[in-house]
């Protein structure tokens, strides 16, 4: 693993220690050295970190002990509260202009960052809450920078306005918001070139296209991965340009993302939106009590109870578990569980946010083949009622007619069947896990925060 | 050629110049505003170094070194602590003689990293390079996913003045790095240059993918000397330790490109990376154009972040 995490840090930190009724500053500074480190090693900038760390201190000297919790992890409860204090309490939309008034987006970062791909991600997105969205290739220096937008824009199926042989991006910038005025966009995003926040002619640049066109959303891209120059980054950019809001990308890399922490600490401006993928759906909510999870390394736990609560019918969820604890789980039982996971997000987003699992991510992603799901549901698809109840049903010749039903060979009806026996076994042997998740959803438990130690 | 080193020497001192200000000024505190060297001089000390994104881990061996020192010199001036420390880096960052080897056989060189660090630019760069020294260029536009990838660097192999083998956009990477090595060996290409797409090293399906590119690479062309580049955004934290990890085991990586050192950003993690891994920094790159790219000077590098050159005359 590249990072112990804070939690194992912190019990060892703490074995010795029992309940006591108050935080001592002696308890504090040893917890807060580990919180520290944890920070520093999630890239969040120095500064940033020692701030934040005097801050909880002052806050948690002197606090009483919550019952139940020991004192390293009443610390982390208060570390926690304050980071998600500090990523900003709640989701933040894009504002958009009212009425049918076009809203100007401006994009703006360093090389790489991610800016033509966000740009037709945030489009999508958009287009899905009905805006029609004109995007403007203002990058007129990368090599096949318009083509790549073009090629984006085409895939959203949203219209790219380019003016390939202009080299001036206030120009393209112009007449692109005339031409959205005349033919009924109410988003224009401005998809400009990546530029070092220290290049004072291309800070210039954008300074310009402000001046000529009304933006009223600029919003700076910023690589997750991003080190401690983050804060300086995001300093000039917001000093010189104006910054409305962040878009973090690259997150479904195993970075800790403290980059996000530092630029919200120097901009105080919303993170957005996250790119969690190279597909143009791959742009999500940001959450800013997930990525204090995140930057602590204290795995989602919270999120995924969220989630499940929100997207799961908790009364088939309890069947389903108690068939499951029992070894009764059909090929019915399968189909459900597969469409309440569709309903979630996939499998691996929800594995994504269980504590420890965050960083390997890319190996469950690739696990989880989509095509392999779809070709298990045309197996139990091709299965008549009785079969799906019953497995035992499943003789070579009823297995024969529902591998020429989903179309696959009989080996991999055979494999299917076999697995899921297995399965069905391992699951016996599981003491309640997901009826486990459905109670702590439901019940809503103390501190906000799910303890692994 | 000493023009060149000259053209790097600036080109890097002014690519670093806020690193520079910011590392020396802060530097220059501790050794002046410690009387002793005690726990409190070595943690700041070391805190300095994680601010410039070296990495506890590789910061800690730092200071571990120069405590040694300091024991074994019996130094007592915070201010002598500075030629020790930066000594312990350069030492640490080292380049071994033959590590530019392949540039001078023929060579198949493999261009790896995540997205947008600047893969594509470092391969127009380094193809501008050896088409100077009068080599046979190739390049191999094997990044098959991203958009307009391939357009991008047909514009560079244009500006280089070399040649490239192509695929479609969503065509098997695998299969254009075939065609290119079978291509590179019939016209006698001295360096073949292959561009990849970009992937997050936690992808193990595209970690496969890569190494089916390098199973390819070593089967059709074994004659060929082998050198897989991972490039590194100047400007990454800690996250560029597990990138460069998780390359390495996928390509046997034996060089890093380390890029954007034209920013504000300190480059510390390629002290991290050398500490770590033991694989070489070779070039760097400052800059978006053709000429940007410079080999790897640990002795400049580590000069331009200290600014010492002053000091030798
Ligand atoms: N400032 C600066 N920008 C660079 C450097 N190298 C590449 N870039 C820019 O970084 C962006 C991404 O580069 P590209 O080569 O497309 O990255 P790739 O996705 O890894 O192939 C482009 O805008 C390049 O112009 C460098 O050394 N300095
Ligand atoms: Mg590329």
């Amino acid at each position: 693993m590249a990072f112990e995490s804070l939690t194992d840090k912190l019990q060892s930190v703490f074995k010795n220690l029992r309940n006591k009724g108050r935080l001592t500053e002696e308890d504090v500074k040893a917890a807060l050295k580990e919180v520290k480190m944890a920070l520093l090693e999630a890239d969040v900038n120095f500064k940033v970190v020692k701030q934040f760390v005097k801050t909880v201190e002052e806050r948690a000297i002197g606090q009483d002990v919550m019952n139940g919790l020991n004192p390293g992890q009443m610390v982390v409860k208060i570390v926690n509260e304050e980071l998600t204090a500090l990523m900003g309490s709640e989701t933040t939309e894009i504002a958009f202009q009212p009425g049918k008034a076009i809203t100007v987006i401006m994009m703006c970062g360093l090389q790489g960052a991610g800016k033509t791909t966000t740009t037709a991600k945030i489009a999508g997105k958009l287009k899905l809450k009905g805006k029609k969205s004109l995007l403007v290739a203002c990058d007129v220096y990368r090599p096949a920078a318009i083509k790549q937008l073009q090629i984006n824009g085409e895939k959203q199926d949203v219209e790219v306005f380019a003016i390939p042989d202009s080299k001036e991006p206030v120009r393209i910038a112009k007449e692109a918001v005339a031409y959205a005025e005349k033919n009924g966009y109410n988003i224009v995003i401005l998809d400009t070139a990546g530029r070092l926040h220290i290049d004072e002619d291309m800070m210039q640049e954008l300074q310009n296209i402000k001046e000529n066109v009304t933006v009223h959303q600029t919003l700076l891209v910023v690589d997750a991965m991003t080190g401690q120059d983050a804060v300086n980054i995001a300093k000039e950019f917001n000093e010189k340009i104006g910054l409305d809001g962040v878009v973090l990308t690259k997150m479904d890399g195993d970075s800790r993302g403290g980059a996000a922490l530092s630029v919200k600490a120097v901009t105080g401006k919303p993170i957005l939106y996250i790119g969690m993928g190279e597909k143009l759906s791959d742009l999500e909510q940001f959450y800013p009590d997930r990525m204090a999870g995140r930057i602590l390394g204290m795995g989602d736990v919270l999120s995924l109870i969220e989630k499940v609560q929100a997207d799961v019918d908790v009364d088939k969820e309890k069947q389903m578990a108690a068939k499951l604890k029992k070894g009764k789980f059909d090929f019915e039982d399968y189909l459900e569980s597969m469409n309440q996971m569709k309903k979630m997000g996939g499998l691996a987003s929800i594995l994504g946010m269980m504590p420890g699992m965050g960083s390997k991510m890319g190996d469950i992603e690739s696990m989880v083949d989509e095509k392999q799901l779809k070709r298990m549901e045309a197996i139990v698809l091709s299965m008549t009622p009785a079969e799906r109840q019953n497995p035992k049903l499943l003789n070579p010749g009823r297995k024969h007619r529902i591998a020429r039903g989903a179309g696959v060979d009989i080996s991999v009806v055979n494999r299917f069947i076999k697995q899921f026996e297995q399965s069905q076994k391992m699951m016996k042997q599981l003491p309640g896990m997901m009826g486990g998740i459905g109670k702590k959803g439901r019940g809503g438990f103390p501190g906000r925060l799910n303890f692994p130690f | 050629m000493s023009e060149e080193k000259l053209g790097f020497f600036e080109r890097l001192k002014n690519g670093l110049t806020k690193t520079r200000n910011n590392i020396v000024s802060s530097i220059d505190s501790v050794f002046n505003g410690f009387k002793t060297i005690d726990d409190d001089f070595y943690e700041e000390l070391e805190e300095i170094l994680v601010m410039g994104d070296i990495g506890i881990k590789a910061a800690e061996q730092i200071i571990m070194e120069l405590k040694k020192e300091v024991k074994q010199r019996h130094i007592k001036e915070p201010v002598d602590c500075r030629d020790i420390l930066i000594d312990s880096i350069k030492e640490q960052m080292k380049v071994n003689q033959d590590a530019y080897a392949f540039e001078n056989v023929t060579s198949v060189v493999l261009v790896v990293g995540v997205n947008g660090v600047g893969k594509t630019t470092t391969i127009g760069k380094l193809a501008s390079i050896y088409k100077s020294q009068g080599k046979k260029v190739l390049i191999a536009a094997a990044d098959t996913f991203r958009a307009a990838a391939s357009e991008q660097l047909e514009e560079w192999a244009k500006r280089a003045e070399v040649d490239i083998i192509t695929g479609k956009e969503g065509s098997d990477p695998a299969s254009v790095i075939f065609d290119a090595v079978n291509a590179a060996k019939a016209r006698k290409i001295d360096i073949l240059l292959c561009d990849t797409a970009g992937r997050l090293h936690n992808k193990k399906n595209l970690m496969e993918e890569l190494k089916k590119i390098g199973r390819i690479i070593e089967r059709e062309f074994p004659e060929a000397h082998k050198e897989s580049l991972v490039v590194l955004d100047g400007a990454t934290g800690q996250n560029a330790l597990m990138q460069a990890r998780e390359f390495k085991n996928a390509t046997d990586i034996t060089g890093i490109v380390l890029t954007k050192m034209d920013g504000t950003a300190k480059g510390g993690i390629a002290v991290a990376i050398q500490s770590e891994l033991q694989v070489p920094v070779k070039y760097i790159g400052v800059g978006e154009k053709i000429n940007d790219l410079q080999k790897f000077d640990p002795n400049d590098f580590v000069d331009a972040l200290f600014d010492r050159s002053h000091e030798k005359e």
